[in-house]
């Protein structure tokens, strides 16, 4: 009987560390996102366009819309709307996700990366730092 | 110990040139340079995809001796930090006379710098804040490469490029190290 009890006991005891473990792993964290983000800095700011677009206002803009950046007609055409599943897609391969665009970057292969990098994303949209008139690029 | 904390600019520039003089281009930049347009151009691989991938570079590299400059026309560098900017802007326009020349062997036709950049300039009001801008530069620069190295369908590019990605690295662990962080964080880049 005791043996059965610690038998449940155990069998319960997994199932919380599985659920913990799988909300721990379903939480984007943007601040660690914000680490990601530097891996893009070469060519990325929030609120400038550089070699690539800005980022702030990314989440539901439709690709290719910044005004005055010279897309390649690859996303021009790709009719791709930013949001968290299109971008997912396009970090894990960018060039596959839409061939010919100029971002020719192997992509960000960890899926919880991404999602960090996503987070990050949306959080910062709503800083200063995005906001009109900020000086930040 | 960092050379920035080196008085003695002279013994400064020695020791990092001393640090950096081992540093040659890897036998594919060297061919790619000598004009070995076979070289260049065998290997298979998608000719249009490597000169787009090349020109990304390129924007980027052009991007960076453009913020270089701005640093070092800044007025907010001592003698040596000074140097040091000016000797990896120079690092920056070899990558571009390399890049450039590789996409015109190609076939293609490299991008060239744009009249203006839009840097952070309200935002570099001290040495250090110039370093640590350049830092992010540079750590960004070493992403890109190492991003763009498994697209080559030309293996030789692929290698120029990682050539190029050792010397971006080297930027980012001599810049961090001057703004008093871990100058290598970390054994693997992403």
């Amino acid at each position: 009987m005791s043996t059965g009890r610690q038998t449940i006991r155990r069998a319960a005891l997994c199932a919380c560390l599985a659920t913990l473990a799988m909300v721990a792993q379903a939480a984007p964290d943007a601040t660690r996102g914000e680490q990601v983000y530097a891996r893009c800095l070469a060519c990325h700011a929030l609120a400038s366009d550089r070699v690539g677009p800005r980022h702030c206002g990314l989440i539901g803009r439709r690709a290719a819309s910044v005004a005055g950046f010279d897309y390649s007609p690859a996303m021009k055409h790709s009719g791709i709307v930013w949001n968290e599943k299109s971008l997912n897609g396009f970090l894990a391969k960018p060039m596959r996700a839409v061939p010919g665009t100029s971002m020719t970057y192997d992509g960000v292969p960890i899926a919880a990366d991404r999602a960090d990098l996503i987070a990050y994303l949306k959080k910062v949209n709503t800083e200063a730092v995005c906001q009109p008139g900020s000086a930040k690029p | 110990m960092s050379f920035f904390k080196i008085s003695d600019p002279v013994a400064a520039r020695r020791l990092f040139l001393g640090r950096s003089g081992g540093m040659v281009l890897s036998g594919a930049a060297v061919a790619l340079l000598a004009g070995n347009d076979a070289l260049a151009a065998k290997a298979g691989g998608s000719k249009a995809g490597d000169v787009q991938i090349l020109n990304t570079a390129i924007g980027a590299e052009l991007e960076a001796i453009a913020a270089y400059q701005l640093g070092a026309e800044s007025g907010l560098l001592t003698k040596p930090v000074l140097d040091l900017a000016v000797t990896f802007q120079g690092h920056h326009k070899e990558h571009v006379a390399l890049l450039s020349s590789t996409v015109e062997k190609l076939g293609g036709k490299a991008v060239i710098a744009k009249a203006k950049y839009n840097f952070p300039i309200d935002q570099l009001k001290s040495q250090l804040d110039v370093l640590k801008f350049a830092a992010q530069l540079e750590q960004g620069a070493v992403s890109a490469y190492l991003g763009a190295v498994p697209l080559f369908g030309n293996r030789n590019l692929a290698k120029a490029a990682a050539s190029i990605l050792g010397d971006e690295a080297m930027h980012w662990a001599v810049l961090r190290q001057a703004i008093g962080e871990a100058p290598v964080p970390s054994a693997f880049m992403a």
